[in-house]
């Protein structure tokens, strides 16, 4: 019965995406406020309707309801209880209802926190988040309903692939999500501006925060699934340039690039052309991203013609939504006036290049991620563009990132002065230049990794530039600096850590050059030197978990004979599905990392092992945390409290209108 | 995303559902005794497609297919082949699907292409939107203000008078 409920609320929350896709639009056309003013009731109603279906579909599996079809596809009974919740999107069923349930909770907290937005704005943004949710919700209830009952009802359930039962599942693709989705509000923001004709700063000030929470979002997602790659799949990889890592770095990219320009049009009103594309772009490959995952375009263009229901589906959503939202751009694009001036070698100028950098990175995973399907789709050919291709072309673009990155900072806004900002920076640089010479000299080793980690240690350094002038200069005491610490913006903070965490996760992967491997038969007693540390396999035995059994291989880690680490690497078979998986053992030292993964047992004992070293692996991810802390602590600004921007948003809405 | 990563591998991996342990990826078995060979087949595989998989190289794929690859980079190896001829070697039998790394041909020359081609295109698109906006941005004084602001600022030097909107 519930799961019915839940169903029947799937068709009320379409019923009401379509009561929101064109009464409050009506209403901002005509200048009618009660029309208008539906608009954030209907949301929230919405929000909830998607989330009790959710809530049903949840309860299916939580109580094991074989009676659906999609409970049976992806539970077992014996499954762990946080498997069970976290398979609700373990599937692409499951996942689609996540989808448009972000999508419907971004809408509620427009509509929660949007009082002071003008009337207008905020009707055409419901509106147009409404077009995305009743087109998803249609794709779901026509094409992939999670509701399906079975005529006969088996036993049993077939599990959950085994690979998912990890608890990455339960975090990473809410967090993706979260991101991924959360730029849909960019893009409602965009097309109402467009609508309305109303593309000023006040825009720029009100999607600013809302671009920052899925881009916190987006970081921390890409970075847990890069973790759980890492230790689940058991050979200490972390990023493949899969195409569906693909998928979710391009609006990653386009998001970062799209943070930095806003910054620019709240503050000088410019660019304003450039960042209502950018809003456009980033949820278009958000889209873009959803259609190469569920559409099945990826594992081979012949299964996507095979079975081109879902696939053409979520394509017509994207033509319709990116292809609208181009017209409307190339529509009043023309129309808008340039804003403030700025000189190439100033703050702007430096945003503007970051911009040219990121679009480019961005262009290129496109076409790196496309381009074989596109080939294949023409002519038959097969080709593969994989980690070579992306490191050659990505590498040389994001290098002079790092390097401007620290200058680009310092630099003033309208006029700059290279000179002065180079000087202000001269610190971090020589503190990289100190921090490669060092480095050849003790490690000699790859010069990528002596270089890379030179820029890292100049780009945490330099992060910091402009906050330590800004709180030190003139030579200031401790005490001065400290009161000038609470005046101080705290966006200047955010930006230095989030600057500073892509400096750390460049160490981080620099580092990798500096690991060691093994790959060696051990049997149970014997002990393997790997990057100074002795790792020595004490025993073997089988032991029983709730749905699988496992091999564990209890092993000590000693450093100059002391025990460090205890580890047990395992491997898992899960007999529902007849698979198997290998569980790492990791061990964090400093912020490197034991790493050793089990395989098959031999004839005569032995068990073959992988076991590495990886020296600051931890900073790769550590890093993209302290991005996203970073992204945190813009966010918690005074200038994005409510009442400010409401101030704000009144003064000038209301300035253009006294001069006329 | 990398759930469906995952997903893609495992269903890769259900093909092999013969196998109840996880093969690992490179195994003790293969390696070979010359360690610089070794290096040279490593080197070599990470550069190399598990063509039944989603954009893993045969060095980190757990299929049998990448397997006998591997086993197979290490064959030729030590038959004397240099790293050029094995991939020759496997290009002649696979295609270029093979490669992680696209070769330059014509067909691929759009997609080797494409990073150089935007950043110049960019770079130029930016290069003449800074001009128009100075264009459109500069002709606010008509020629009597013109005239009137320089007669104005050769009165007073101070750089304040020129932000001040001259009187009509």
């Amino acid at each position: 019965m519930i799961v019915e409920t839940g169903h029947y609320a799937l068709v009320l929350a379409l019923a009401l995406a379509l009561v929101n896709s064109v009464a409050p639009i009506c209403g901002s056309v005509s200048g009618d406020r009660r029309l208008m003013a539906i608009a954030p009731s209907v949301a929230l109603m919405g929000f909830a309707f998607t989330a009790y279906a959710f809530f049903a579909l949840t309860y299916a599996h939580v109580t094991s309801d074989f009676s659906l079809a999609n409970v049976v596809e992806n539970s077992h009974s014996a499954k762990p209880m946080i498997y069970k919740i976290s398979g609700v999107w373990g599937n692409h069923e499951g996942s689609m209802l996540l989808w448009v349930l972000v999508l419907s909770l971004f809408a509620a907290a427009v509509a929660l926190f949007s009082g002071s937005m003008p009337e207008d704005l905020r009707a055409n943004v419901l509106g147009v988040q409404s077009w995305i949710a009743a087109a998803f919700l249609l794709f779901i209830l026509l094409t992939s309903n999670p509701f399906a009952r079975l005529a006969e009802a088996p036993m049993e359930g077939a599990d959950l692939n085994p690979l998912l039962q990890d608890p990455g599942l339960a975090i990473h693709p809410p967090l993706l999500y979260l991101g991924y989705v959360g730029l849909s509000i960019t893009y409602s923001f965009a097309a109402a501006a467009l609508i309305s004709g109303r593309i000023d700063s006040v825009f720029a000030r009100f999607v600013r925060p809302w671009t920052l929470v899925a881009w916190i979002c987006l970081t921390l997602g890409i970075a847990m699934g890069s973790y759980w790659a890492y230790y689940t799949l058991g050979w200490g990889g972390f990023w493949f340039w899969d195409p569906v890592e693909n998928a979710s770095l391009m609006p990653w990219l386009a998001a970062t690039a799209l943070l930095h320009c806003t910054l620019v049009m709240e503050k000088r009103d410019a660019l304003k052309i450039w960042t209502i594309f950018l809003a456009i772009l980033a949820f278009s490959l958000s889209l873009l991203g959803t259609f190469l995952v569920r559409s099945g375009v990826l594992t081979s263009v012949h299964a996507f013609a095979s079975d081109p229901r879902r696939g053409i589906f979520i394509l017509a959503i994207l033509v319709v939504f990116i292809g609208g939202s181009l017209v409307l751009f190339a529509l009043r694009a023309g129309g808008l006036k340039q804003g403030g001036l700025f000189a190439p070698i100033s703050r702007e100028g430096a945003l503007v290049l970051n911009n040219l950098l990121l679009t480019t990175c961005c262009a290129t995973v496109f076409v790196g991620t496309l381009y074989p399907l596109a080939l294949e789709a023409l002519t038959g050919e097969k080709i593969s563009v994989g980690a070579p291709f992306f490191n050659l072309t990505f590498g040389p673009l994001f290098v002079p990132l790092f390097l401007l990155m620290p200058i680009g900072q310092c630099l003033a806004w309208k006029r700059g002065d290279l000179a002065g900002a180079a000087q202000r920076v001269f610190v971090a640089i020589a503190a990289g230049l100190a921090a490669m010479l060092a480095l050849a000299a003790w490690r000699g080793g790859p010069v990528a990794s002596v270089v890379l980690s030179g820029i890292a240690v100049y780009v945490i350094i330099g992060s910091f530039a402009d906050v330590w002038r800004r709180l030190f200069g003139g030579g200031a005491s401790f005490a001065a600096a400290g009161q000038r610490a609470l005046g101080l913006p705290r966006q200047a903070f955010g930006a230095a850590f989030a600057h500073a965490g892509i400096g750390v996760t460049l160490l981080g992967l620099a580092a990798t050059g500096w690991g060691a491997e093994k790959i060696i038969a051990m049997k149970p007693g014997e002990t393997v030197s790997v990057g100074g540390y002795d790792v020595t396999l004490d025993r073997v035995t089988p032991r029983a978990g709730p749905n699988y059994s496992e091999m564990v291989a209890a092993t000590t880690i000693r450093s100059g004979g002391n025990v460090v680490a205890r580890i047990e690497p395992a491997t898992r078979f899960y007999p529902a599905r007849r698979m198997s998986r290998s569980e790492a053992g990791i061990s964090t030292i400093g912020f490197g990392q034991v790493y050793m993964s089990i395989g098959e047992m031999t004839g005569n004992g032995a068990v073959n092992t992988r076991i590495f070293w990886k020296p600051l692996v931890a900073l790769i991810w550590i890093g993209a945390l302290l991005m996203a802390f970073g992204g945190g602590l813009s966010l918690s600004d005074r200038s994005f409290r409510i009442g400010v921007a409401r101030r704000a948003g009144k003064a000038r809405a209301g300035s253009p209108q006294l001069a006329e | 995303m990398m759930l469906m990563m995952t997903i893609f591998r495992a269903l890769a991996l259900a093909g092999l559902v013969l196998l109840s342990w996880p093969a690992m990826a490179v195994q003790p078995d293969e390696i070979l005794p010359d360690a610089r060979l070794e290096a040279r087949a490593r080197a070599l595989s990470a550069q190399l497609r598990c063509m039944v998989c989603q954009n893993e190289s045969i060095d980190d794929s757990e299929a049998s297919l990448a397997k006998d690859l591997r086993i197979l980079v290490r064959e030729r190896l030590q038959a004397g082949d240099s790293d050029e001829q094995v991939r020759s070697y496997l290009v002649q039998r696979y295609g270029d699907f093979i490669l992680l790394k696209p070769p330059f041909k014509l067909e691929t020359l759009a997609l080797w292409g494409a990073p150089f081609l935007v950043l110049l295109c960019g770079g130029i698109a930016i290069v003449f939107a800074s001009r128009r906006r100075i264009r459109d941005a500069a002709p606010r004084l008509s020629e009597s203000e013109r005239a009137r602001l320089e007669a104005l600022l050769g009165a007073d030097k101070s750089p304040e008078g020129a932000d001040k909107s001259p009187e009509p």
